[in-house]
Parts: structure tokens; sequence; C-alpha cells
């Protein structure tokens, strides 16, 4: 019997079974989307799949998941009925490497107080802010760890909000953005504090992978030269041991229950036949809707499974410069960041006051730029105009972007359940998700937008647009509502009191002894910063505490 | 040839295309990159082994490296299943329809190119958009299409020898090239 079952081969699922294999056990890792991260022949080596195609990866879903075969529901409250758009919601990528293969490797940590929100700022109205049950200190050391393991680039004291570290990042920063130079400038000049985001993409040849070499297809495309590391570095170490088993094309449908253990899963194979696996441990890391999805469907029950879902409701601004060329396809995406959106001042506590809430907090803000040519071509008229407008380039060349990834606070509202009605192509039901941002949320981005609109006037914009993602009528946008950040947080949140929480501080699901959770499902608080490095980082530090190891 | 509509349906595409993106004033047009040609490949993709869902990769040889792209990725079951429906429909099959019938891209196509007119081609452009406007679903339809055989690798059908890209002054892909520190730093 294999020593442990790993459910997804994202950046939690790669980094269990890392940790475990390194400490000896035998690991299955299923993954029920397709393997084209590592060579077929040779698993502990990268793949050559991927590419600079605007098509395959924008257009065709290369990475998964087909919303023919794996849709999910979507609705915004359930005075909605049932659902009210059936296809894609927040698709992080179905294929072995999970959401780490599609995103530009934006790493923060969180900071001290994002683990103790209640006791730093107080409950909020509707909300169950609470605070982890775990502190920053906790964790410092599987940081260190998870960020050597995927290699982070990145300048320590840059940011003088930050947490502290036990030492420098493993790379330095790689080369900043042009556009990004100039937004970090203006930046500082209104009083900000803008440094250079911690990127899982190799600056320098590190690890066996090489330096990136800046060719923009970055957020939402795979690597073609693997220079990001996460989960690829993870798993390449995995399969090196010899003790893992890759199966790609597996989807589990159940997780096996008696009493207080999991027995292993029922799944689905390639070749579409059912069989049964054991194991002495069973670790899901399916992300925050696909995880709740499966333990929903095998049968699990608790008040909080599903709820608290998350999903960082952004503040898009963006700024228009007739003057200048960006050329934002050239680099990874995002090099400058700011973290002043999730700094209290007078500011922010006016504002909060004026919108009646005890207080409110942003979240990280990206400087970024955009727009490859069959994006922006959608968005331009077609006929005699098209031709020009394209080579004007407005949206590609002479737009710059702030995206404010705000903190999303834990409304039991906001949830994943199984559809009543909609089913995959195997036969099940699928996640159905009710989400729409509460008041705190419209409240920061209205006031961090209009500083981030001053920061692009600051940096010469003939003018701007605030708007958001999803847009919601809150704001006098038309479009129907449905999230597509790709951080998916919540829904199985750990606390102390199983009354309250579905898993333990060690991520293992209170009521059974065996199976736990590795990815950002277990998160308390969304807060302002994307969740991966957390995630890896307590999927490090649930393994470990499995293993009976410590982090080096 | 076209690989999937027939003679008068690829004559009906190609001047649909040419009046969503004409050629004018220097500018290539839908005519001169092949965009019918892409929108025909998608429609015939499964008429090709493997398929033409996905080019290939890391690189396509164009600014260095291997041709890669032109080796298309062999789809799964499932894939083929997904594609199948999204081109084909669902066509009364029941292992098609688990969440209802899905209308594919072929009979869109089939129908959208009828409402348009046999004769299509030989209208004025006036005539041309004034048709095209008319059946707005299959306008978006189309125009998603255009854009994607505009300014989407060649090795799908469209954008033949760059055309598009060369027109809009970018690079399309740039690996294993990729860009020098000082070319994203500086203006």
């Amino acid at each position: 019997m294999t020593d442990a079952i790993v459910i997804g081969s994202g950046p939690g699922g790669s980094t269990a079974a890392e940790v475990l294999t390194r400490a000896g056990w035998s690991v299955v890792i299923m993954e029920k989307g397709r393997n084209h991260l590592l060579d077929p022949s040779d698993l502990t080596k990268p793949a050559s799949d991927y590419s600079n195609d605007e098509i395959k990866f924008m257009v065709r879903h290369f990475l998964g998941p087909d919303p023919l075969i794996e849709p999910r529901a979507f609705r915004r409250s359930a005075d909605e009925g049932e659902h009210t758009h059936v296809g894609e919601v927040n698709s992080i990528p179905t294929t072995v490497g999970g959401g780490g293969t599609h995103a530009d490797g934006k790493v923060p940590r969180f900071r001290e107080e994002d683990f103790r929100l209640l006791s730093t700022y107080g409950p909020q109205e509707d909300a169950h802010v609470a605070d982890w049950p775990l502190t920053y200190d906790e964790l410092e050391p599987f940081y260190t760890e998870v960020e050597k393991a995927i290699g982070v680039s990145g300048r320590a004291g840059a940011n003088p909000f930050a947490a502290w570290r036990s030492g420098p990042y493993p790379m330095p920063p790689g080369a900043p953005m042009y556009g990004a130079v100039l937004s970090a400038a203006a930046a500082e000049r209104v009083g900000l504090h803008p440094y250079e985001a911690p990127t899982a993409a190799n600056s320098i040849a590190y690890d066996g992978r090489p330096a990136c070499n800046n060719c923009g297809f970055c957020a939402f495309y795979g690597c073609p030269i693997h220079a990001k590391g996460d989960p690829v570095a993870l798993l390449t170490k995995t399969m090196a041991t010899g003790r893992a088993e890759l199966m790609a094309e597996t989807y589990v449908s159940r997780i096996r229950i008696e009493g207080r253990r999991a027995t292993g899963v029922d799944y689905i194979g390639p070749d579409g036949v059912e069989r049964s696996m054991d194991a002495g441990v069973v670790i899901v890391a399916g992300g925050a809707i696909e995880t709740p999805r499966l333990l929903l469907q095998s049968g699990l029950e608790h008040p909080a499974l599903g709820r608290h879902l998350m999903v960082h409701f952004q503040t898009i601004m963006v700024g228009h410069f007739k003057d200048l060329r960006l050329h934002p396809h050239k680099g990874r995406s995002v090099t400058h960041v700011h973290d002043d959106a999730m700094i209290q001042d007078d500011r922010a506590r006016a504002a909060a006051a004026e919108a009646n809430l005890p207080w409110i907090r942003g979240g990280l803000v990206e400087h970024a730029g955009g727009g490859f040519p069959i994006g922006e071509a959608r968005y331009l008229p077609w006929g005699r105009a098209h031709a020009p407008a394209m080579r004007d380039a407005q949206m590609s060349e002479h737009m710059w972007v702030f995206i404010m990834q705000g903190e999303d606070l834990p409304y039991p509202t906001n949830a994943v359940d199984l559809s009543p009605s909609i089913r995959d192509a195997r036969g099940f039901p699928v996640a159905r998700i009710t989400y729409k941002p509460g008041r705190h949320e419209l409240a920061a981005s209205k006031h961090h937008g209009g500083i981030l609109q001053s920061v692009l006037e600051e940096m010469g914009a003939d003018w701007t647009i605030h708007t958001s993602s999803p847009g919601v009528p809150e704001f006098g946008d038309r479009a129907s509502g449905i999230p597509e950040s790709r951080h998916v947080i919540g829904t199985a949140r750990m606390g102390d009191d199983p009354a309250t929480s579905v898993v333990d501080r060690w991520s293992r699901v209170h009521t059974l002894d065996n199976l736990v959770l590795a990815d950002s499902s277990v998160f308390v608080t969304s807060t302002g910063y994307g969740p991966t490095l957390t995630l890896v980082a307590l999927a490090a530090r649930a393994a470990h505490h499995l293993a009976g190891t410590a982090p080096g | 040839m076209p690989v999937w509509l027939t003679e008068r349906e690829y004559l009906v595409l190609r001047a649909a295309c040419a009046q969503m993106m004409p050629s004018d004033q220097g500018a290539p047009g839908a005519e001169e990159a092949g965009v019918a040609d892409y929108i025909d490949t998608l429609l015939g993709a499964f008429t090709f082994d493997p398929p033409r869902i996905w080019a290939g990769g890391p690189t396509s040889g164009r600014k260095g490296g291997e041709a890669g792209f032109i080796n298309f990725n062999p789809l799964s079951t499932l894939d083929e299943l997904a594609w199948r429906m999204r081109i084909e429909g669902s066509l009364g099959l029941p292992e098609r329809e688990f969440n209802g019938p899905v209308v594919g891209l072929q009979e869109k196509y089939r129908q959208g190119l009828a409402s348009l007119g046999a004769d299509f081609a030989e209208v004025d452009g006036a005539e041309q958009e004034r048709r095209l406007r008319a059946d707005e679903g299959f306008c978006d339809l189309l125009y998603g299409h255009c854009c994607e055989g505009m300014y989407g690798a060649p090795e799908y059908g469209g954008n033949r020898d760059g055309i598009g890209w060369a027109y809009i002054g970018r690079d399309g892909d740039v690996q294993p090239r990729g860009y020098s520190d000082e070319d994203v730093s500086g203006p």
C-alpha cells in the first residue's frame, strides 16, 4: 500500500509530494488533467509542450479545464435561483502542475498581521473575520524552504512593510519593465513604496533551469524554457526520488471514508475504468473550488465546508499615455508591486468611516501593462477602422494598469457547493460558485482606486478608467459578476475549534485522522496577496508534520 | 481547396472576412493573411492527424530553435470529446449531451454563411456590411475568429508569413531568443 495519495499536482500537491518522498515515503500523485509539464519519456525532466502561442493558451484551453468537459455553475447570490451562468468560472488550470503552470509567479509572503486579522482590526458585519491558528513566525521557516525549492527572485528590504525574513531571496530581481520603472517612480513621488515583485522566475540560472529571457508570454502561459520553477522544480525532484508515481488524466471521484480514517480513493483513469486504491494518508490539493467539491462528493459534512470562498475582488485602474510606448509584452508580466493599500493610514480610516465600516484593507497592487494581439483586436471595431487601430496599439503600447488584489472578507454566503443539475463529462456534479463582493470590498476598491488614479496622473496619464474584476452592477457595470482572478481561497478553513473550522492547525480534517488538505482552501482569510507561496508553505508544513521532519 | 467548407461557402467566408479586415492603405487584410483558411482549418481540424487544435512547442523556428509548432499535440480521449462537441456539435449523441444539446461551429458557420447569401461575394461592400450586421451572433463569432486568424500563430492556417504581426510591429513568438534586459527596461 502506498504511504500517501496526493490528489492534484499543482503547487500545493507537488510540495507535499516532494517533502514526503524526500522523507522516504511512497507517494502516488493523481492529477485529472494532462501532462504537458514533464517529459513523458523521463518524468525527472521538463517537457517541451509550452510555447509562445496565444491561440493555444488564451483561446483553446490548452491547460484546461475545458468548459465543455468540466464546466462550473455560477450565481451572485442564492436569490438568483439555481445559477445564472454555466461555463468558465475562475478556472485555474487543470493540468500537471496546476495553477503554477500559468501564473506569472509573483510569490509574496504574507505579513505578520495577516495571520491575526480579528485581533488586529476587529470584526466586520456579515463576515467571519478570524485569526489563523498559527503565526507568521511559525510559518517563516517553511516560507524560506519553499522559496529555495521553487527559486524566488527578489530583494530583501525593498518593501518597507514586509514581514521579517531569516535570509535573503535565493536570486536577485530580474530586469524591471520600462512601464514599471515609470509607474514605480510616480508612485514614490506620491508617497507610496513600490518594490521589485518577489517572483518565482529565474533571474539567473538556478537549480538546473535557465534564466528567464523576457519573452513576455508569462501570465497565463506555460514557460517554454521552464524559467518559472513552481511547481516543475518540485515535481522533477519528487520523481527523481524514485518513490513517486504520477498518474495524469486520473480523476478521483470519491475519497473512501471509514470511521475516522480515509482508506483510499475511487478514481477513473485515462481508459475510463473506475478503480480503487488504498493509502495510508490521503492529501487533497485540488484548490479552493475542486477540493470542497470532492469532499462534498465524498459525503463529508461540516457547516463551514464550502463556505467563505474568497477570490480577491480586483480593482483595475487603467491609464492612457499617448506619447509613451510602454511595450509591456517584453518582460515577465509584472516586475513591480506595492503594499501601501494594505497599510492603515488616516485616509483609509476616513474612507472606512465614510462607508460605515470599522476598517478597510485593499491588497497588493501590481504595476502591469497588457494586451496580446488577439485579445486587443477583439476590443477593436471591424471594418476600415480595424487595421489603423491595431497599428496604433492603444491598449498594448499606450496603457498602463494597476491591478489591486483586494482582500475579500470571508463571508459565509460566498460559497462552493455541488450543482444540482450540471454534470461533468464523467457524470459527476460540477462545482457551483456563489460569489459577490461585500460592502468592504466595494469601499476598499473605491478608496484605493482613487489613490491609484492619482499615481497614473502623476505618471502623465491623458485619462484613466476605474473598473473591477469581476465587473459588478454596484459599479454600474453590466457584466455578470463572474470572477476570473484565478485566486481561489477559503472553503475549508483552518482553526482550533472543530465546530467552526474544517481542518486543524496541521491542515488535517478535524474529524479524520489521515485526511490532509494542501491548498488555499485552508486559508482563514484571503489577505491581499496572491495565495501561492503561503499555500505552498502550509503544504510543506503539513507534510513535514506527517513525516516528522523539519524544514531545511 | 477548402478543408471543410464547400467552394461556395469558402468564397462567401473569404468575402466576409475581407469586409471585417479589409486590405486598405498599405494594411494587409484578411485576404492576404489567409484568415478564411484559419477558420476552414478549425472547422476541419479533425481531418488532420493529429487534429489541428494545439500547435506544438517549444519554438516555431522563426526566432531560432526548431520548427516545433508544426507538430500538433495529440489529443486525449476527453480532449477529442471536447473539441468534437465544440466543432461538430453534440449531434444527438448521448455522450456529448450530458448537459443538453451543443450546437457546433460547423453548424453555426453553415447557417451563418447561408444567411449571408450565396451571392455575398458579388454584392457591393455596403450591402455586405449590412448583411453582416443583420446577424449579430454570427458576426461576433466570425470577428473573434478573424482576430485569431489575423494575429495567431501561422501554423493554425492564418496570419500567413506573420503578415498580421509585421503590420502592427509585433514579433509574435520570440523563443528561444526572447528580449534582452535593455529591451525590457528601456524606452
